[in-house]
């Protein structure tokens, strides 16, 4: 984790209480689109807010949930599943989502992008 | 090329031009029909369901490629030069000929039987003449109801007494045998079947009957009929209907010389074929080895076979396509009878379990070994036909007296031979259906989809389950990975323990955290039990996109609007505040099917500002987006039309106001018409309603879509309070029980007895929960609130309707949009834009 995190610019995007457990919200980081997720054990989790299954940038009002006890979320265009953890689609193998580290800082989120 | 003549266009005679059609791939007949009606091929057998308001096109058979000659019968057949003429001069040359002329009605010599007023029940055009009648009659100044003598009790007299019943005339029937369906019932079962017809109350008829008497003669009293009645009693009519029997139409093969059967009908072989080898015939009219049959199952058989032939098969009736067997509702009654049910066979013994308190009749007829079921009738409950038919020739599988005493023995499948029709509709054998599991169907639908059993009246359906069940397949009803039970199961859990949230539901009764298969099925779950606001607390979380911002995702991210336009009534003022909503926000508009207008393309962050003006306006929540009622679609009726016989917009109103909101396993749709003429196509509805000169019949089950289905007739000519009973319980009965995703055409076909189980249920009241359906139903009307206004009056829920968490109003700058035909639409997501 060091090592990914040197490797990305951090941005604040919102207070803590904004995520509603269990839901998403999107947020753009310069000209990013990204999904957040809070989960039931109060991590975090960002993935890439566009769906690559339609192009639109959906995601973060998925339905969030698990499968085999992984956090998942599905998108609400067609319907297929995508890990929180790795952003691997658990129903096409050849397609992910970008997943971004996060860190919470006084009381605040903050969303890592590349540089 | 050959040439084929086809005499008679009904269901028999249709059924083999399209199954030669059909098999002919190398275009080896040209196929001439002749018709006497001057009407294409229609559905005799649901013939009643005409003075229903079914019209004479949805009862049309799918139209042939073939030369259909209506209007014009044949004459004349010369065998010996191969032709046949036709009352239009028509002379048409054949290398092989069909007859499938039916029948016609008999119509015992009774003198005044050619009065006007006196009818004959076989066509559509018989049908119009009654109709036309008992409109005269109705409609016809002084007191009384007007009433109508049906002269025969058989199958066909107790329609035709159901028919005009529904015209508004008080039928009476006359019966020359000692009990009503004299062919398919005993004595026993005729005397239940007789008091239950009799009876007032209910579903049931309330039909005067008369039996063991005949009409002596009719003769004409002013502007009434009086029939003379056998034992001197005279009964005052304005409509004199026969349906004494039927009797094969073979004059013009009599003509030809053809060999008849003793008691006619043209004699055939177990080929269908003649004593011309030229000339087949099938259905009615056919005496096959010298016996005639009447029903439409075995002349569907017949077709099959002369089909076969024709083409070069080899095909013959067997046994089992004569099976005469039957199970109908007949009048609200439920009646079955199957094998030797008068007990013909020698020696034969009946064993009879008669209980007129509980209004049921069951026999058994057994070989004199007592080894053997030879058959039965079932009068007042027929449930248990699908297993016992089956096993008529089979050695019995239980104490007899058990096999039809309540709370006796239930069948399993297993009690079958392989041999067994398991569906004797399209005669699959409980060994083809076991073949068709162990090459892996492994439910009702692919079962029903590989072997066509179950696909025609549906009763086998219950035993398929059985069958898959017995051979170990397991039928999951576990709702996903995270919940064991199905919809229906959770929500009696819901019900019965108070739970209000998602994660002590699935806590205590599940395991996980959810999926977007449960969450959404749970929180429809809480909606129907009045958890209050679908965004209230955890629920929140558990709804889909569409419920989350109550608006429907469209593909490029943004969402539609549809305001509430009840009975699809709008006025000019609300019109134009839809107009510059639209116009303000940059909005496509649509008007949908569901006479409403949708407004697409708006994005989250507008929705709120769209429905504060729309809200202001006096609009509420169309809920276009919910799982829940959508629209109560209207024509104008009696306010404008000037057919209409009800007030349908009126009623349409009331009943998209009392049920919105309503959160159901799917999606609500309904529809009000005001005559028969059905211009709501209220048919094309989960629940329909089409007035009736005496109130509103109720059609359930239908909808468009991937698998189009008409609604069915679920009551008639209901007062209105009666409707809105009967509604309550129908749509709450389907809340609770339907599995997620069902709608009410699946879920009543899932159910075990169909659509005479949810009438017992809601007609009849036959679980007893009547009073709390009803009592659930009120207390969703009387919490209804507009989901929309609750958004805008509550700061916490608003502020979910952003674009970015972290630039609130800026747009998806993915959305763009370019014009088409003068208004928005989306440009396509991950392709060069081509306009503004």
């Amino acid at each position: 984790m060091t090592a990914v995190e040197t490797s990305v610019h951090w941005t604040t995007v919102c207070p803590l209480g904004r995520l509603l457990p269990e839901r998403g919200v999107a947020a753009l980081v310069g000209d990013v689109q990204v999904a957040i997720f809070r989960l039931h054990d109060g991590s975090v989790r960002a993935v890439g807010n566009v769906d690559p299954f339609s192009g639109a940038a959906v995601i973060s009002r998925g339905i969030v949930g698990d499968r085999g006890g992984v956090p998942t979320v599905a998108s609400p265009v067609y319907k297929q599943v995508f890990g929180l953890l790795d952003g691997r689609c658990l129903d096409d193998a050849d397609v992910s989502l970008p997943t971004y580290p996060v860190r919470i800082r006084y009381g605040h989120l903050d969303v890592g992008l590349p540089w | 090329m050959r040439e084929l003549v086809v005499i008679g266009n009904g269901m028999v005679g249709h059924r083999l031009v399209q199954a030669l059609c059909d098999r002919d791939s190398t275009g080896a007949w040209h196929v001439t029909v002749l018709g006497e009606e001057a009407r294409p091929a229609y559905d005799r057998v649901a013939l009643s369901s005409y003075v229903d308001g079914v019209s004479a096109e949805d009862l049309t058979l799918p139209g042939l490629a073939v030369d259909l000659h209506l209007g014009d019968p044949a004459v004349a057949i010369d065998r010996d030069a191969r032709r046949v003429t036709t009352e239009g001069g028509r002379v048409l040359p054949y290398d092989a000929l069909v007859l499938a002329t039916g029948s016609v009605p008999f119509v015992p010599p009774v003198p005044g039987r050619d009065l006007p007023g006196c009818f004959v029940y076989r066509t559509l055009d018989d049908l119009d003449a009654i109709k036309a009648a008992a409109a005269d009659a109705v409609a016809r100044p002084g007191p009384g109801r007007r009433s109508a003598v049906v002269v025969g009790g058989g199958l066909l007299g107790l329609e035709a007494a159901r028919a005009l019943r529904s015209l508004g005339l008080s039928p009476q029937v006359v019966e020359i045998a000692p009990r009503l369906m004299p062919v398919q019932v005993d004595e026993g079962g005729g005397a239940l079947l007789r008091r239950l017809v009799e009876s007032p109350s209910g579903s049931h008829a309330g039909l005067a009957v008369r039996c063991g008497v005949s009409v002596e003669g009719i003769v004409r009293d002013r502007d009434r009929l009086v029939a003379t009645l056998s034992d001197g009693v005279e009964l005052d009519a304005d409509v004199v209907v026969f349906s004494a029997g039927i009797r094969p139409a073979d004059a013009l093969a009599r003509a030809a010389g053809l060999v008849t059967g003793e008691r006619g009908g043209v004699f055939v072989d177990d080929r269908c074929r003649t004593s011309d080898e030229h000339v087949w015939a099938i259905g009615e009219v056919a005496a096959l080895q010298g016996r005639t049959y009447g029903l439409v199952a075995p002349g569907y058989a017949m077709a099959e076979v002369v089909a076969d032939r024709l083409l070069g098969g080899r095909a013959t009736m067997t046994p089992a396509e004569l099976d005469m067997s039957t199970r109908l509702k007949m009048l609200g009654v439920d009646v079955a009878s199957f094998g030797d049910a008068q007990a013909t066979t020698p020696g034969a013994l009946e064993v009879v379990v008669n209980d007129p308190v509980a209004g049921t009749y069951a026999k058994l007829v057994i070989s004199d070994d007592a080894r053997t079921l030879l058959g039965g009738v079932l009068v007042g409950d027929a449930s248990r036909y699908a297993a016992l038919r089956p096993l008529v020739g089979s050695p019995l599988p239980a104490d007899p007296v058990a096999l039809i005493a309540p709370g006796g023995v239930e069948l399993g499948a297993d009690a079958l031979p392989d041999s067994a029709q398991i569906c004797s509709c399209n005669a699959v054998t409980k060994g083809a259906i076991g073949q068709a599991i162990a090459d892996g169907a492994d439910t009702v639908p692919a079962l029903k989809a590989c072997t066509r059993a179950g696909t025609s009246c549906g009763s086998c359906v219950p035993l398929l389950k059985k069958l898959l069940i017995d051979s170990g397949v397991q039928v999951s009803t576990a709702l996903c990975e995270h919940f064991g039970q199905s919809r229906a199961e959770l929500f009696e859990i819901v019900a019965g323990t108070g739970i209000r949230t998602f994660s002590e539901l699935v806590s205590r009764f599940g395991r996980g955290r959810g999926c977007d298969i449960c969450k959404p099925a749970v929180a429809s779950i809480l909606a129907s039990q009045g958890a209050g606001h679908v965004h209230d607390g955890e629920q929140a979380a558990l709804q889909d996109t569409n419920d989350h911002f109550l608006a429907n995702l469209q593909r490029n991210g943004t969402y539609s609007v549809v305001p509430r336009l009840a009975g699809g009534e709008v006025t000019p003022e609300g019109l134009i505040v839809i107009g510059e909503v639209a116009r303000d926000f940059g909005l496509y508009t649509k008007i949908t099917g569901g006479q409403r207008i949708d407004m697409f393309g708006a994005r989250v962050e507008q929705l709120p500002a769209i429905w504060r003006r729309l809200v202001d306006a006096g609009f509420e929540s169309g809920h276009a987006y919910g799982k829940s009622l959508r629209t109560v679609k209207s024509c104008v009726g009696t306010t404008w039309c000037r057919y209409g016989v009800q007030d349908s917009v009126g009623l349409a109103v009331a009943l998209e106001l009392r049920y919105r909101g309503l959160r159901a396993p799917h999606k609500l749709k309904s529809g009000v018409s005001g005559c028969a003429r059905e211009c709501a196509e209220a048919r094309s509805k989960d629940f329909g309603i089409i007035a009736t000169e005496e109130g509103w019949n109720l059609y359930v089950g239908g909808n468009g879509g991937f698998t189009p289905r008409h609604a069915e007739l679920l009551a008639s000519d209901l007062d209105t309070e009666t409707l809105v009973r009967y509604l309550d319980r129908y749509l709450m009965f389907y809340v609770r029980t339907a599995d997620r995703l069902q709608r009410t055409a699946p879920w009543i076909e899932s159910l075990e007895g169909g659509l005479d189980h949810l009438r017992a249920v809601v007609v009849e009241d036959s679980l007893g929960i009547g009073a709390d359906l009803e009592a659930a139903m009120e207390a969703h009307v009387g919490s209804y609130a507009d989901e929309w206004r609750g958004v805008l009056e509550d700061e916490e829920k608003l502020s979910r309707f952003v674009s970015f968490v972290n630039a609130p109003d800026t747009p998806d700058p993915l959305v763009r949009t370019r014009e088409e035909r003068g208004q928005p639409v989306p440009v396509a997501l991950g392709m060069p834009g081509v306009g503004a």
